[in-house]
């Protein structure tokens, strides 16, 4: 029962960092494929949304190959003076962020695209600046894309399993997420936990879809 | 506190080139003219410096805002040239009041044009200022946009086409406004419409665009009266004239208007000192070479023939001189040939018709 605690805080937490630093990463990226007429627009996009249709184990097992300390990623961070990368919670919030990547980012660039170019020319003649028009104007009107990306790569990475096995492993208090010790669970017999943390799980993520959908529908009305 | 706007702008979109040389004077109302697709938002855009692309040189007084040659490309936040789009949206996650106060908060105090008090009640928002955008009429929109622009203190005030999508009476009303607004608040506007009438309520300057060149350009009443009718329909050349109201037959209906070439008697309900802008289209201007007596035309006027165009058409115009103020005439080519109208000639004009702008 502690350890099915502790590996539900690990989860909640590995979630919140992810989604944290998704946001700060999807937001320029979607920003600039919203606008661009670049020809590398095409092949970005692809690249982004690979996670979409990869088995989460193709990811998980390249991950492990690059961040591991011959891996060209994780060798770069152990010459920074970084620590291991594999079988860490680092190694575990990178994992997320690219396998979350595609759902964070396709709403927030959908917003951009409908926001359109309209409100910020009327910004910019009005005397706002790029930053001031983007937190003016850009972020305030789409702020139900940003709801909706931060909550789909919260959900997607409470959920995550295969890329955690490959890059994480099984370590308790470390890398042992809910959707482990659920497998774990059921592998050893004992249905009454699987049952137990199962549950938790599913309603966190309807209370969270819930909360969304209440909100939109509150904002929706006049 | 603005200067005139001198530019020379380039932009090629595609197939369509904008190559456009232009001016327009430091105060008053400038409209764009021109038929749709003749460039006249792109160059609006390009003078706000919404287009990235655009080359060449705009200058507004001593303030240079592009100057490709020389590297010189000042960004649109900071050029100070408001736009009222077409269909001005106004931000849709603010309430009127924190609308108007985007421009305002923006505004540095040495440009300030108009308090927030004054923009609302001459835009008529006094009552609107919590509502949120999505619930406001297309009139109410265009009122909130034009007032936020305003209150942005805008060194040069650009309108694209902003009552285009409106319904006559949200028109007419915007358009009274304006009117009232620019004779309080002097500031250079340049004023984009493809509706000859709009452009004949407001300005004080012509630029007439086609297929992304200038074809003409000048004051109103110039080329009102020009007879290649640069803007408008052939039908529709006349002259425009300021003129002030100096008295009132209640008993008739009647007001007496006094212009720079004389007086004219108009109907309708006006005020003694008003100053109003009316219209005299050259088909309803009738010439006579001795005064007639006993007529029914209010309005007769000695004048002087100064030119006579297109004399081998079918309906030759006539520009007569009244004191310095012009009028066209519409006659036909048989009344040039009997009446003998040629350059110099003393005659009457009677004038059938005297529009009087709203």
């Amino acid at each position: 029962m502690n350890g099915d605690f502790a590996a539900l805080l690990l989860t909640l937490r590995l979630a919140a960092v992810s989604t944290a630093l998704l946001l700060l990463l999807a937001t320029p990226l979607a920003w600039w494929l919203a606008r661009t007429r670049s020809r590398w627009k095409a092949p970005i996009e692809a690249i982004a949304a690979l996670p979409l249709v990869l088995p989460p184990t193709v990811i998980g097992f390249y991950l492990l190959l690059a961040l591991g300390p011959q891996g060209p990623l994780g060798s770069l961070w152990g010459a920074l003076g970084g620590g291991p990368l594999v079988f860490t919670f680092s190694g575990l919030v990178i994992g997320s962020v690219l396998y979350s990547l595609p759902f964070v980012l396709q709403p927030i660039q959908a917003g951009f695209e409908q926001l359109g170019r309209a409100p910020l020319d009327a910004a910019a003649t009005l005397g706002a600046g790029p930053i001031d028009r983007f937190f003016s104007v850009a972020l305030p009107q789409t702020r139900r894309a940003f709801l909706a990306g931060a909550v789909l790569g919260f959900a997607h990475t409470l959920g995550e399993f295969g890329v955690v096995l490959m890059i994480g492993g099984n370590i308790p208090g470390t890398t042992r997420v809910v959707s482990i010790a659920i497998y774990d669970h059921v592998e050893s017999l004992d249905y009454a936990a699987a049952h137990r943390l199962a549950g938790i799980l599913l309603v966190i993520s309807f209370a969270v879809l819930l909360l969304v959908f209440v909100t939109n529908r509150r904002r929706a009305a006049p | 506190m603005s200067g005139e706007l001198e530019a020379r702008v380039a932009l090629a979109q595609g197939s369509f080139r904008l190559d456009v040389a232009m001016q327009a004077p430091g105060a008053g109302v400038t409209a764009v003219v021109g038929p749709s697709g003749s460039g006249k938002s792109t160059l609006l855009r390009c003078l706000a410096g919404l287009e990235p692309h655009a080359q060449g040189r705009i200058q507004l007084g001593d303030e240079l805002w592009l100057d490709t040659q020389n590297g010189v490309c000042v960004p649109p936040h900071r050029r100070g040239a408001a736009v009222v789009f077409q269909d001005a949206a106004p931000f849709s996650h603010l309430s009127v009041r924190a609308n108007l106060e985007y421009g305002l908060r923006r505004c540095p105090a040495s440009r300030r044009r108009i308090s927030f008090d004054d923009a609302t009640s001459a835009l008529r928002l006094a009552p609107l200022l919590e509502r949120r955008p999505p619930g406001l009429s297309g009139g109410e929109r265009q009122r909130v946009a034009i007032a936020r622009a305003l209150l942005a203190g805008p060194r040069l005030l650009l309108l694209d086409e902003p009552l285009a999508s409106l319904d006559p009476a949200a028109r007419a009303e915007i358009l009274e406004l304006l009117r009232a607004l620019f004779a309080r608040t002097p500031m250079p506007v340049l004023y984009v419409t493809h509706a000859r009438s709009e452009a004949v309520h407001l300005a004080d300057h012509v630029v007439v665009l086609n297929d992304g060149r200038v074809r003409a350009s000048g004051p109103l009443h110039q080329m009102l009266l020009r007879t290649d009718a640069p803007f408008g329909e052939p039908a529709e050349i006349g002259s425009v004239i300021d003129a002030e109201v100096i008295a009132i037959d209640e008993r008739d209906g009647i007001a007496e208007l006094r212009f720079a070439g004389g007086v004219l008697f108009v109907s309708g309900r006006l005020q003694i000192g008003e100053r109003r802008r009316i219209e005299i289209l050259a088909r309803d201007v009738s010439l006579s070479l001795e005064a007639p007596s006993r007529t029914s035309i209010l309005n007769v006027l000695p004048a002087r023939v100064e030119a006579v165009y297109d004399a081998e058409s079918l309906q030759p115009l006539i520009r007569v001189d009244l004191s310095g103020t012009a009028l066209l005439a519409r006659v036909s080519r048989r009344s040039l040939r009997v009446l003998e109208l040629r350059e110099g000639v003393r005659v009457f004009v009677q004038v059938k018709a005297v529009a009087v702008i709203p």
